[in-house]
């Protein structure tokens, strides 16, 4: 029986593992159909009105009439008709609420943020946001720590000093610091440059462990063999030891993504990370504060309640999985 | 300390490294920093001034013979932002810096130690099991929740705590202004510590020293206290050590929100307001405190396990 066959079996008897790995399915396809466009594709629509309290509070909860202050002025147009006039006295009608044309909600499911947008949906969006950066960096980090690692360990020589001189000198400088110093330089937002920092940034834990897995296994009597029967130095390095060191790769990999979910939201929190017209859960906890003292506090229930889900939920699974493919350590 | 001689000339590649490193990023992939000092009205002549003064208008290697003079002098110039000296921007804010971390270093070590042996001690019960589920979700909330709702309900509602400040004397940071950025560090220190220290004493708890022990009668309490705390306690000392350089960088979301003139709230400013000078100089002097640690950290663990060869 194949070592994956084996580590499914395992991994189908632990009943914690089988409901994270759930939980974990439906974040990525939530992310996925909030990519297509089938949910949460109109986030940023103002479909409440500002800081429209959650629906099972009633809308006593923040002070009425908002609108008041914003009531229409009579102005003085010298008997010449404003080109704007009408839009503009349909904006006041609307502001001030006098209009029966007023389709804004007084109150949205969970709450609406400072522009009125439905807070569930913002929710659904910084989900995809931060499980697609979170991914897409892991992945980065995860193909450059098993390739420098592969390099190193089975190369060994002058290729080995060179990996572990960049480890060294990546690993003295503290991961944030390190991060924050890239953030700096490029200047830039967007999730391309955050998957970047955190990608390019990340490598050093997974090299240090995948450079370990291939000096043990470069002596190895299968690796001799394959040697013997002329396999390439390329064909053992990805043929023949990779998928015997994969498990390892595999859980770096979840380790990590909760790693960068984690940092991402730090970033964009910031102001380093994400750009203004995208939504992550970082951006929303940036918008927290302020509505916290008005006691505003769904937005930030909303962000908190669907990272600390995702990460626990993928901590979880990655233990799973670990346990499932290595069993010498349960 | 032929080790020690070692160690030190394998700083030497590695520093040289961190500084082509941060070189490469400020003066390659950075760009031009002459637009960012000139402000947005900028005409050629200034660009070209202040091109000169930096020396960004020479070829590259000079510019690196300025930057390894910088650091080898450890003058790294002023901060471009407010004009004061680097130098002078480290000495005032290390103080802080420090007021906040050394208190929060200790108490959480203590703390998560205790909760540790507990649950380990407990192993399998229905109390270890709660608690490091709670661990687990407890570390899955972000350091950022923590604190603003710390610092909402603590400080804002309840009027326990200042909502934020730094005052004049040591005792007034530490028991008025500091007191509430501890508690929050230790908060968000606590569960990962507790699961990590965990794992720690029961490597121990499984040896046969301590079924010796507790052969030859000896009281539970003396077995856990005397034989299996000292043995844990050795990777316990090198992981808090090799923590410190990380937070004195990392407490930069503490001291932002709790307005503490420390060097982590300046690595935020100095992001924000593209002060190069002073990202540089807390990268180099950040990566020289981490080497430093890390051998402490290796000497200390020899001292206190003999068993262990350094080579």
């Amino acid at each position: 029986m194949s070592l994956w066959r084996l580590a499914w079996r395992r991994f189908c008897r632990d009943r914690v593992g089988i409901v994270s790995a759930a939980i974990v399915l439906a974040y990525v396809l939530l992310a996925a159909a909030s990519a297509a466009g089938w949910v949460a594709r109109d986030w940023s629509n103002e479909v409440g009105v500002s800081y429209a309290p959650p629906g099972f509070l009633g809308r006593d909860t923040v002070q009425e009439g908002l609108g008041e202050v914003i009531k229409a002025q009579p102005r003085a147009d010298y008997g010449i008709p404003d080109p704007l006039g009408a839009e503009l006295a349909d904006i006041h009608a609307n502001v001030s609420g006098a209009s029966g044309r007023d389709t804004r909600a007084k109150t949205l499911a969970f709450g609406g943020d400072k522009w009125g947008r439905d807070v569930v949906q913002k929710a659904i969006k910084g989900t995809e946001t931060s499980l697609v950066v979170g991914l897409a960096a892991a992945v980065l980090a995860t193909f450059l720590g098993t390739l420098f690692g592969a390099a190193a360990g089975y190369r060994g020589g002058w290729v080995d000093d060179f990996f572990n001189w960049l480890y060294s000198v990546f690993t003295s400088i503290p991961y944030l610091l390190l991060v924050l110093a890239v953030a700096a330089v490029l200047d830039q937002k967007g999730i391309l440059t955050v998957i970047l920092i955190l990608g390019l940034t990340g490598w050093t834990g997974i090299f240090r462990l995948i450079r370990a897995e291939y000096l043990k296994h470069r002596v190895r009597e299968y690796v001799l063999a394959a040697d013997a029967i002329g396999a390439s130095n390329a064909r053992r390095v990805f043929v023949h030891i990779l998928p015997n060191v994969s498990h390892v790769v595999l859980v770096q990999l979840s380790l990590h993504v909760v790693l960068f979910i984690k940092s991402e939201v730090i970033l964009s929190f910031l102001g380093f990370g994400v750009g203004v017209d995208t939504v992550s859960w970082g951006s929303m906890l940036a918008e927290a504060p302020s509505e916290l003292i008005l006691g505003m506090w769904w937005q930030i229930a909303a962000a908190t309640a669907a990272m600390a889900l995702a990460v626990t939920a993928f901590s979880l699974f990655t233990d799973a999985v670990r346990d499932a493919l290595d069993p010498r350590l349960a | 300390m032929k080790y020690v001689v070692r160690r030190l000339w394998q700083f030497v590649p590695t520093l040289a490294g961190v500084v082509l490193l941060v070189f490469f990023l400020f003066n390659w992939v950075g760009g031009d920093p002459a637009y960012i000092l000139a402000g947005k009205i900028a005409n050629p002549e200034l660009i070209e001034n202040i091109r000169r003064s930096l020396g960004v208008d020479q070829p590259y290697w000079v510019q690196l013979w300025i930057f390894v003079r910088q650091v080898a002098t450890g003058d790294f110039g002023v901060s471009w932002a407010t004009n004061e000296r680097v130098s002078q921007i480290f000495a005032t804010r290390l103080g802080p810096s420090l007021t906040v971390l050394l208190p929060l270093l200790i108490t959480s070590t203590l703390l998560a130690m205790a909760a540790a042996m507990l649950v380990a001690y407990w192993r399998g019960s229905l109390t270890d099991r709660a608690i490091m589920i709670g661990c687990t979700v407890g570390q899955s909330i972000s350091i950022l929740v923590y604190i603003l709702v710390f610092q909402y309900v603590l400080a804002y509602q309840l009027g326990w705590f200042p909502v934020q400040g730094w005052g004049g004397t040591l005792g007034e940071n530490l028991l008025r202004y500091g007191a509430l950025p501890v508690l929050v560090g230790v908060v968000v220190a606590l569960a990962p510590d507790i699961r990590l220290y965990r794992s720690f004493f029961l490597d121990e708890i499984n040896q046969d020293y301590v079924r010796t022990a507790r052969a030859k009668g000896l009281a539970e309490g003396r077995v856990m206290w005397l034989h299996v705390l000292r043995n844990a306690a050795i990777p316990i000392a090198t992981n808090v050590m090799i923590q410190i350089p990380g937070l004195l960088a990392g407490a930069f979301l503490i001291e932002r929100f709790f307005s503490i003139p420390g060097i982590g709230r300046e690595v935020i400013l100095a992001v924000e307001r593209s002060d190069f000078p002073v990202i540089k100089a807390v990268t180099i002097y950040v990566a020289i405190a981490t080497m430093i640690i890390n051998l402490a950290a290796d000497l200390l663990y020899k001292a206190l396990d003999p068993r262990v060869e350094l080579e």
